[in-house]
């Protein structure tokens, strides 16, 4: 959308925030109406149906596509220099990873209807206030990148769903009850036709209306043609990849690219294998396997959803980190000042040079030089891998890892420590790049093997 | 004097192909089950709690009818298309300034977008769920290829339009398989593979060469790409599917507490 004035800008979008702010203002409205109605909650209803009428003066506010007006409602440039400001790649993934954990503690809190809802009205509102920044407008109306917002909206409402369904069995478990999905009524067979012919019928109808509309109202993008010799900058991966495209920042390609897509794939098949817990089979619940849910919900929206929405987002021109309000600016540059464990542990501490094979030596000289200059690294990853966890087991003898020792047998603990501790290196590693600037813990350029 | 419709459900063609009158009452709904070909996929009757759509979020069903949304709208598309660079741009041109009901491609391609999401949801919910737990260990390990299948059906695709976000986007995702150790040429290992000091593996012989079928995204890429994403994963995808659904019957229907 750069090329327009910010007027130009405003009369293209301002119909669009309209409608969007008219939605927003019937969902409140239906919203306050079920809450009067079926659960009698008389302020509440009085309070929802202001916040729809508030929702409605901004719809008229941003019909009138008026700079001037407009500029009340949208983020003003300190709060947007802030915003943009407190945004890193490390401050956002671990951010990301501290909200998980701040949901997962306060998720009995969270999920109560008057509470999500107003968590839905936040990111909407979010998102209104956004959309009359034009770079903000540039990255999310692109037509590839809309799948990844309904992608958020749903993961939000399907994550509350299960959430409340869960938090709701684990309460009647606590007081000795079945979960819902047991009780009497629930465990009646019926037949499927109708009570499932339906449902799926019903769906797919649903659904038919929902893509036709879709496929009416955007318009598939299609770029020049293919040119082999003009570049565009930044180059992405489909957005579905981006997560690992991400990953290429702190890992070299064989790892990002082939090593740790194929160990994702293969520790979601281990899952069943591994986790020997039989409760928690065929209905949410949280308390009774919390170990594997937040293991899942760390590798799914922590590592897989958000780096997705980062790279889609918020990585633009040179794969350089941009915030949500700033301008993808092709030419501006990254100060990249990395250095290996190596250098670190050879030059910085010891004051020697760095051990360098002769490149005419014998296979076993170069490598027996190369052992001695990445030995710390090497030492920490035998560590980390091989001897943190029989550590653990020791160490944790009631809760978690030593139980878990003597259900599983010695391989396949360490088969699943060991999937969770390559989950667990990649917030290491942008950790250790964000304090100590770290490039590699292993670096061996000569045999493309950078760790 | 008898009603339209009762003439047309008293024909000997219409109860030839229906064997049992409307599924009305009790008797006649488990019949229904029974004998028509596109129902017998699922039992007669369920327990409430298994197909409560709170509880399953339809999103299997949903993922398999965008399967089938995808293969009628790309069926339709190979009508209009021809995988070759002289071709295939033009071709995608034509598809949406000269043809009529010109959102086949949108109907495509949004679809695609939203089968990769809803099979994550179906993920989601089956782990949340605790379902593949046993016994229903296999099916997950099938649906976790289905997944990967899914996402590479949708990688495919993404290098048919021939456009500049087509060719890059393929360039960005398959230069990966340069680094394979061992089997691509800039990949840890591969110089050990020498034979008489001629390299095995060269950027002419790698894993990326054999999925580009060229040492860049080309013709050869663009045909073989066509072919995996109209018929080698589809047919993968139908096999696995089939073997997916039948286990979840076999394995005792959508799941539910013990």
């Amino acid at each position: 959308m750069h090329g327009l004035t910010y007027e130009e800008f405003l009369s293209q979008i301002s119909g669009f925030l309209c409608g969007y702010y008219v939605l927003l203002a019937t969902m409140n409205g239906l919203f306050a109406l079920y809450r009067w109605k079926q659960k009698d909650e008389l302020k509440q209803a009085l309070a929802w149906s202001g916040l729809g009428l508030v929702t409605l003066i901004l719809a008229a506010m941003v019909a009138s596509g008026n700079e001037d007006i407009i500029k009340y409602i949208s983020f003003n440039e300190t709060i947007k220099g802030v915003l943009d400001g407190l945004m890193s790649p490390t401050t956002y993934s671990l951010g990301s990873l501290v909200i998980l954990l701040v949901m997962f503690r306060y998720r009995e809190v969270l999920v109560r209807p008057n509470i999500a809802w107003l968590g839905l009205n936040s990111m909407m509102l979010f998102m209104g206030l956004s959309m009359a920044d034009s770079d903000f407008a540039a990255i999310v109306t692109k037509p590839d990148n809309v799948p990844i917002v309904g992608l958020i909206f749903l993961l939000a409402f399907f994550t509350w769903l299960a959430t409340s369904k869960a938090v709701e069995n684990d309460r009647r478990i606590a007081n000795g009850e079945l979960p819902l999905e047991a009780t009497d009524a629930e465990k009646e067979k019926v037949l499927v036709w109708p009570d499932l012919v339906y449902t799926e019928l019903i769906c797919m109808v649903a659904l038919t209306a929902l893509m036709l509309l879709w496929a009416i109202l955007l318009q598939a993008p299609l770029e020049e043609p293919a040119s082999a010799v003009k570049t565009p900058n930044p180059s992405k991966a489909p957005w579905y990849f981006l997560g690992l495209q991400e990953m290429l920042v702190y890992y070299d390609p064989w790892m990002a690219g082939v090593v740790l897509p194929s160990m994702i794939v293969a520790g979601l098949m281990a899952i069943p294998y591994i986790d020997y817990n039989k409760k928690g089979n065929g209905y949410y619940t949280i308390n009774e396997r919390k170990f594997a849910y937040l293991t899942f919900q760390f590798g799914f929206l922590v590592l897989w959803v958000t780096l997705i929405i980062m790279g889609t987002f918020l990585r633009g021109p040179n794969w350089n980190f941009y915030g949500f309000y700033e301008y993808w600016d092709s030419h501006a540059v990254e100060a990249m000042n990395n250095v290996d464990l190596s250098q670190y542990f050879w030059v910085e501490l010891l004051g020697k040079p760095l051990p360098k094979p002769d490149p005419e030596a014998a296979f076993l000289t170069k490598v027996l030089v190369i052992a001695q200059r990445e030995c710390i690294g090497v030492t920490l990853l035998i560590g980390y891998f091989a001897v943190l966890p029989p550590l653990l087991a020791m160490w944790d003898k009631k809760r978690l890892f030593q139980p878990m020792y003597k259900r599983m047998g010695f391989i396949r603990y360490m088969v699943m420590t060991n999937l969770m501790l390559w989950m667990a290196l990649l917030p290491i590693k942008m950790l250790a790049r964000w304090v100590f600037s770290m490039k590699y813990f292993i670096a061996i350029p000569e045999y493309f093997i950078n760790f | 004097m008898p009603s339209i419709g009762d003439i047309i459900r008293n024909s000997q063609i219409w109860k030839s192909v229906f064997r049992h009158p409307a599924p009305v009452d009790r008797r006649n709904r488990v019949v229904v089950m029974l004998t028509n070909f596109f129902l017998h996929l699922h039992p007669v009757s369920a327990k409430k709690q298994g197909i409560a759509l709170s509880y399953t979020w339809c999103m299997g069903g949903v993922t398999f009818f965008l399967f089938l949304v995808e293969t009628v709208t790309g069926v339709l598309l190979m009508f209009y298309y021809r995988p070759t660079i002289e071709w295939a741009y033009t071709d995608i041109l034509t598809l949406r300034d000269a043809t009529s009901l010109g959102i086949l491609r949108e109907l495509h391609r949004w679809g695609a977008h939203a089968m990769v999401i809803t099979v994550w949801l179906h993920m989601y919910r089956v782990f949340l769920t605790g379902s593949y737990k046993p016994p229903r260990e296999f099916n997950w390990v099938v649906g976790v290829i289905l997944l990967l299948l899914t996402l590479l059906m949708s990688f495919t695709g993404y290098l048919l339009p021939w456009d500049q976000l087509a060719i890059w986007a393929i360039t960005v995702g398959s230069n990966m398989a340069r680094a394979t150790p061992f089997l691509g040429y800039e990949g840890p290992g591969a110089q050990l593979l020498t034979v008489g000091g001629i390299d095995m593996i060269t950027n002419a012989s790698d894993a990326r060469f054999g999925l580009l079928g060229a040492r860049f995204v080309g013709e050869e890429t663009l045909n073989r790409f066509y072919v995996l994403h109209c018929i080698a994963i589809p047919l993968g995808v139908a096999l696995l599917l089939a073997i997916h659904f039948w286990r979840v019957r076999k394995d005792g229907g959508i799941s539910g507490p013990m």
